[in-house]
C-alpha cells in the first residue's frame, strides 16, 4: 500500500516599497533609469557615509503590518546581515534580525472546500535592497548597477501553514490584492518589486515532525511559483518511494525546462554574523503614530466585499471576484454611480470584460474603456437599441480599437430598429413575396415562421429588433 | 613679539582683530615650521600649501569663529576630492565625493584646511606604528612614538605645524597621544559631534574631537563642531553651548572623583606622582575630591576588544576592491579578487581586528563574546552614573606609561592594547573625556590627566582643565626641535 503525503509550504515574499526616495538616504527609487543614475555616498556605501532611516518607509511599513493583522514591535531595532556581494557596496545588508518590526499576523484564504483558511504570518521587517549585477554576453566581466541598492523591501514570512501548491498561489493572490489595495508597492513581479522564495516539506499523512525543507527560489509569476512547487511535490515524493532521502538544500525553479535544479546545501549556508546596527539607534514607536497609521488604513478586500454583497445584492463569489483587486472594485463601483442595475455591471466586468484584461495582461484601468463608457454601452441594450449580441460585438471592437461604444454604434449605423412602424413596412413587404410561405404557415406548417423571420431581418440588414419582429409577423398572419 | 606658529588659536583671533597677525602670515609661518620640522616628525600624510593659500586668499572665506586658522584633519576625515585613506593601503588614492560634516563646520567658520595627519591604520593602535606610510616621530624625543592612533595630529600640534587638529577616539585615540605629546585632547559625548564622514572603526564608540594646545582652543574648536546633524542619526538634538563660556578660574565646591582601580600596578610612578599633585592642586583650589569606585574597569579592555572589533570586521566589509581605491591585480575570479585585495591592502593589525570580530559575531560564539560584552558594558556604564552621583568629574592618568619607545612594543599586541587602559571606559560608557598636559618625566616626556564628565557636560571638564591651566605652565611647554 503506497504512503499518502501531506504537503507543507511557507512563503517568503520580499515586497518592495513605493516610496520616493529609498530606505536610508534619499535618493529617487524611480525603476528603469540610467544605471548608476541614482546613488549617494550613502546608498553606495562609501566610507564615512550613514544611513538614515525613512519615514514613509517606516510608514508604509506599519501600514503593511496592520493590514496583516500583525503585532507591532515596542522597540525598533535593526541588524546588520554580513556577506560578501557585489551587488552590496557595503557587504553587509541593513535588515531586522531577533526583533522584526512586527510578527504574529494572518492572511484568510478560500480554501479548495470553500471554506476561510488562516494562513499565519510570522513575522514582516523591513531591510535594504541590494543593486544588480549585469553579466555581458560573451564578455569575461560584470557590470553592477547600484540603482536598486538601498530601496526599501518588506520581508513578508508565513508560518508553514499552506497545504498545496494551490494555496500557495491563493495566499500570494490574497496577499497581493491587500497590498494593491495598500497602495505601498506597485507588486510587479516582472519588475521585482514583489519576489517570492518557497519553503516546502512533505511527510506522511498524520506524520506531526516536519519532513526536510526545501528552499525554492527564482519563481517570476505566481503560476510559477505554484508549478514549481508542484514539481517539487512530485520530486520529494518519488524520492521517498523509491527509499531515498531528501536533503536540507535550496534550489531553483526553472521555468523554461520546468523543473527544479540543486543551488546549494544546508552545509554550504552563510554564516551571517547579525548583530546590531550601531549606525541607527533603536527607538520606541509612539502608540499614537501607530493608530494613525491604522486611521489611514483603505477598506480592504474582504469588507469591501462584504459591503458589495449587502449593498449590490451580489452573490459571495462575484463579490469576492470584484474586490480582489483594487482597480477591479473601483471600476465596478464607479459603474454602480452611473447605472442603476449593480448586477448587470458586474456580470459585464467578470465576463467580456475580465477575459479582456487577462488575455492582454493589463489592468483594467488600462483598458481605454472608462466606466461612464460601459454604462453606455449597457444603456444602449436596456433601451433596445441595441441586442445583447450586438453589444458584445460592440464591446470587443471598443476594446480593439480603444474608442467609444456608443460612437461604433452610431458610426457603423448599428444601432437596432425598434419602430413599429418601419418594422411592419418591412413585414408588408415580406409577405408579398413570400407567398409560397405565407400559405405554408396558414396551412399549417408553423416552422415557415422562422423563415419570414429570417427574411425580414435580412431586408433590414439585421437590425430590425428580433422580438418585435416576431411579434409584428404573427399579428400579420391572422394570429 | 612671538611666533604666530607657537599661539593658540584664541591668542591669534585677538591678534587678528588687533590687526597684529594676518591669515596668510600664520599661514606662511605654519607652513615653513611643516617644511622644516616634518621631515623629522612625520605627522603630515599631505599638506595642502596651495589648497589653503587659497582659502586664505579669498576674503569672503575668511569669516567666522575659527577664520583664517589653519586646522590639520586626521585622514579618517573624509575631505571632498582630496586623497582620505586612513593611513590604509586598500584606501590608496580614494578621493571622498563629499565632505565630512565635521569639514563643512570648520570652513563656514572660515577655518583653514591645511591637510591630512599621519594615523594607525583604521585608527588600529596607540603608537601611529601601523600606518602604511610608517611612524610619525614623538616631538619630545623623536625615537619614541608619539601615541595613537591620532598620532599624527597630536605631534602636529605639539611641533607647532598646525594651529588645531581634529583626531577621532575610539578608545583613547584623542587623549591618549595628546597625553604622550603634551597637548590637550578631547573626547566628546557620543553623539555631541557628527561622525558623517568620518570613516568608521568602531561606530558605537567613535567620535571625533579637538586636540589643541590649550583647552580654550579646544572649547572654541569643539563650539564649532558639535551639533546635531541629520545626516547622523547617532548625533543627538541638543543645542550647542558656547564652550568658551563655561572657562571659569574657579573649582570651589566643584567635587572630584578620584577611582581607586585607576591607581594600580602598571601605572608608571612617575605618572602617579604627576596626576595626584594635580587633583592635589585643584583641591587647594577649593575642590572637593572624593575616592569613589568604578568595580567594573578591569573588564574595559577585554569588552572593548569585543566591542569594537566586532564593529569593525563589518565596518571594514566593504574594502573589497569592488568599487574605490585599492584593487589587487592578477585576480583569478571575484572571490580571488576580494581574497588578494584584503591580503595586500590590510596591514597585520587590521587583519588582526577583523578575524576578532568575525570570530565574536559568529554563530556559536555570539552569546559568548558579543552579547556578553554588551551587557559588561551596561554595567560599566551603571558604574559611572552611580560615580556621578557623588561627584562633578572624575580624574584619572590618560596613559599608564609616557611615550615609549618605536618598535618597543609592535611584537605584544597585548601589551599595545593595555595602553589604552584609562581612556576605554569613557568610549564604552558614551561619556565625554579630556587629556590636558599635567607635568613631565624625569627624562622630560610629558605626562597627561584625564578629566571625565557626565554625558554632554563637558563645560565641567573645560572648568577643572580651565581653572588647572591657570595655576600651571606644563600646557605652555615646546619640545625642543
Amino acid at each position: 500500500m503506497s504512503v499518502k503525503y501531506e504537503t507543507v509550504i511557507g512563503l517568503e515574499v520580499h515586497l518592495q516599497l513605493a516610496t520616493n526616495t529609498k530606505a536610508f538616504c534619499g535618493c529617487s527609487t524611480k525603476f528603469g533609469s540610467r544605471p548608476n543614475s541614482q546613488v549617494c555616498p550613502v546608498c553606495l556605501g562609501f566610507p564615512g557615509s550613514l544611513p538614515v532611516l525613512n519615514e514613509e518607509a517606516f510608514r508604509f511599513a506599519i501600514k503593511t503590518a496592520l493590514a496583516l493583522n500583525c503585532r507591532i514591535q515596542e522597540l525598533i531595532k535593526f541588524d546588520r546581515k554580513n556577506y560578501y556581494y557585489p551587488d552590496l557596496p557595503k557587504n553587509f545588508q541593513i535588515s531586522q534580525y531577533d526583533m522584526p518590526l512586527s510578527y504574529n499576523g494572518f492572511v484568510d484564504i478560500a480554501a479548495a472546500d470553500g471554506r476561510r483558511k488562516r494562513i499565519k504570518i510570522k513575522r514582516v521587517h523591513m531591510e535594504e535592497d541590494a543593486g544588480k549585477l549585469i553579466h555581458p554576453k560573451g564578455e569575461n566581466y560584470s557590470l553592477v548597477d547600484y540603482n536598486r541598492g538601498g530601496m526599501p523591501l518588506l520581508e513578508i514570512v508565513t508560518e508553514p501553514d499552506m497545504n498545496s501548491p494551490q494555496e500557495a498561489y491563493d495566499y500570494l493572490t490574497k496577499l497581493k490584492s491587500i497590498l494593491e489595495y495598500l497602495k505601498v508597492s506597485d507588486c510587479d513581479m516582472e519588475k521585482g518589486s514583489l519576489r517570492c522564495d518557497a519553503n516546502i516539506s512533505i511527510r506522511p499523512e498524520g506524520e506531526k515532525k516536519l519532513g526536510t525543507k526545501v528552499e525554492l527560489k527564482n519563481m517570476n509569476s505566481f503560476k510559477g511559483v505554484k508549478a514549481g512547487l508542484e514539481y517539487e511535490v512530485k520530486r520529494q515524493v518519488s524520492v521517498l518511494e523509491d527509499k531515498g532521502k531528501l536533503i536540507q538544500e535550496t534550489r531553483l525553479w526553472d521555468a523554461e525546462k520546468g523543473v527544479t535544479a540543486s543551488m546549494r546545501t544546508k552545509e554550504e549556508a552563510e554564516d551571517y554574523r547579525y548583530f546590531p546596527e550601531p549606525d541607527l539607534v533603536p527607538f520606541v514607536v509612539d502608540k499614537n503614530e501607530i493608530e494613525k497609521i491604522r486611521e489611514t488604513l483603505p477598506e480592504l478586500p474582504e469588507a469591501k466585499a462584504g459591503r458589495f454583497q449587502k449593498e449590490f445584492g451580489l452573490s459571495d463569489y462575484d463579490a469576492g471576484v470584484l474586490t480582489s483587486q483594487i482597480d477591479l472594485a473601483d471600476y465596478f463601483e464607479e459603474c454602480t454611480k452611473l447605472y442603476p442595475d449593480a448586477k448587470a455591471a458586474a456580470n459585464w466586468l467578470m465576463g467580456d470584460i475580465m477575459a479582456a484584461v487577462n488575455a492582454r495582461n493589463i489592468n483594467i484601468n488600462e483598458l481605454g474603456l472608462a466606466p461612464a463608457a460601459l454604462v453606455g454601452l449597457l444603456k444602449m441594450v436596456d433601451s433596445g437599441s441595441i441586442s445583447g449580441t450586438m453589444a458584445k460585438e460592440v464591446l470587443a471592437e471598443a476594446i480593439e480599437t480603444r474608442s467609444n461604444p456608443e460612437d461604433i454604434v452610431k458610426k457603423n449605423g448599428l444601432a437596432q430598429i425598434s419602430d413599429k412602424g418601419s418594422i411592419e413596412e418591412i413585414v408588408k413587404n415580406v409577405l408579398q413575396k413570400e407567398t409560397k410561405s405565407v400559405n405554408d404557415y396558414k396551412g399549417g406548417k408553423k416552422t415557415a415562421l422562422g423563415f419570414l423571420v429570417g427574411q425580414v431581418m435580412k431586408a433590414s440588414k439585421g437590425k430590425a429588433n428580433p422580438v418585435m419582429v416576431n411579434e409584428i409577423l404573427k399579428k400579420s398572419l391572422g394570429e | 613679539m612671538e611666533n604666530l606658529y607657537s599661539l593658540a588659536a584664541h591668542r591669534l583671533k585677538e591678534l587678528m582683530v588687533k590687526g597684529e597677525a594676518a591669515p596668510s602670515a600664520i599661514l606662511d609661518q605654519v607652513f615653513s615650521r611643516i617644511e622644516k620640522f616634518d621631515p623629522k616628525i612625520k605627522a603630515f600624510v599631505l599638506a595642502n600649501k596651495e589648497k589653503a593659500k587659497r582659502s586664505v586668499n579669498n576674503p569672503t572665506k575668511l569669516k567666522g569663529k575659527l577664520a583664517g586658522i589653519p586646522v590639520l584633519m586626521k585622514d579618517n576625515i573624509c575631505v571632498k576630492d582630496e586623497v582620505t585613506t586612513c593611513a590604509s593601503r586598500i584606501l590608496a588614492g580614494f578621493k571622498p565625493p563629499y565632505d565630512a560634516t565635521v569639514v563643512k563646520k570648520l570652513e563656514e567658520e572660515g577655518a583653514v584646511l591645511i591637510g591630512k595627519a599621519n594615523m594607525d591604520e583604521f585608527a588600529f593602535g596607540s603608537s601611529c606604528e601601523t600606518s602604511c606610510y610608517g611612524p610619525t616621530k614623538n616631538p619630545w624625543d623623536i625615537t619614541r612614538i608619539p601615541g595613537g592612533s591620532s598620532g599624527g595630529s597630536a605631534a602636529a600640534v605639539s611641533a607647532d605645524e598646525t594651529i588645531l587638529a581634529l583626531g577621532s577616539d575610539t578608545g583613547g585615540s584623542i587623549r591618549q597621544p595628546a597625553a604622550l605629546c603634551g597637548v590637550v585632547g578631547l573626547k566628546p559625548t557620543y553623539g555631541r559631534v557628527s561622525r558623517y564622514g568620518l570613516i568608521a572603526f568602531a561606530s558605537s564608540l567613535d567620535q571625533i574631537g579637538p586636540i589643541t594646545k590649550d583647552t580654550e582652543d579646544a572649547a572654541l574648536l569643539l563650539s564649532v563642531i558639535a551639533g546635531y546633524d541629520e545626516m547622523d542619526s547617532t548625533s543627538v538634538d541638543l543645542p550647542v553651548p558656547d564652550y568658551t563660556k563655561a572657562l571659569s578660574k574657579d573649582v570651589k565646591g566643584l567635587r572630584i572623583g578620584v577611582p581607586k582601580e585607576y591607581f594600580i600596578e602598571g601605572l608608571d610612578k612617575e605618572i602617579e606622582a604627576g596626576v595626584k599633585a594635580a587633583i592635589e592642586l585643584l583641591r587647594s583650589l577649593g575642590a572637593k575630591v572624593h575616592k569613589i569606585s568604578l568595580p567594573h574597569t578591569e573588564y574595559a579592555v577585554g569588552t572593548y576588544y569585543i566591542v569594537a572589533t566586532a564593529e569593525a570586521s563589518s565596518n571594514l566589509a566593504r574594502f573589497d576592491g569592488v568599487q574605490y581605491a585599492f584593487r589587487a591585480g592578477n585576480s583569478r575570479d571575484m572571490i580571488d579578487m576580494y581574497i588578494k585585495t584584503r591580503s595586500q591592502g590590510f596591514g597585520d593589525e587590521a587583519k588582526r581586528r577583523i578575524l576578532l570580530g568575525t570570530y565574536c559575531l559568529s554563530t556559536g560564539y555570539y552569546d559568548a563574546y558579543y552579547l556578553k560584552a554588551q551587557k559588561v558594558r551596561t554595567k560599566i556604564r551603571e558604574d559611572f552614573d552611580k560615580a556621578f552621583k557623588e561627584c562633578d568629574c572624575i580624574i584619572t592618568p590618560t596613559s599608564p606609561t609616557p611615550a615609549f619607545k618605536i618598535g618597543e612594543k609592535m611584537n605584544d599586541p597585548l601589551s599595545m592594547y593595555l595602553s589604552d587602559i584609562y581612556t576605554i571606559p569613557a568610549n564604552l560608557a558614551g561619556l565625554p573625556a579630556m587629556s590636558i598636559p599635567c607635568g613631565f618625566s624625569k627624562s622630560g616626556l610629558p605626562i597627561g590627566m584625564q578629566i571625565l564628565a557626565k554625558a554632554f557636560d563637558e563645560e565641567t571638564i573645560f572648568r577643572a582643565a580651565y581653572t588647572f591651566e591657570q595655576y600651571t605652565e606644563f600646557h605652555t611647554k615646546k619640545p625642543k626641535l
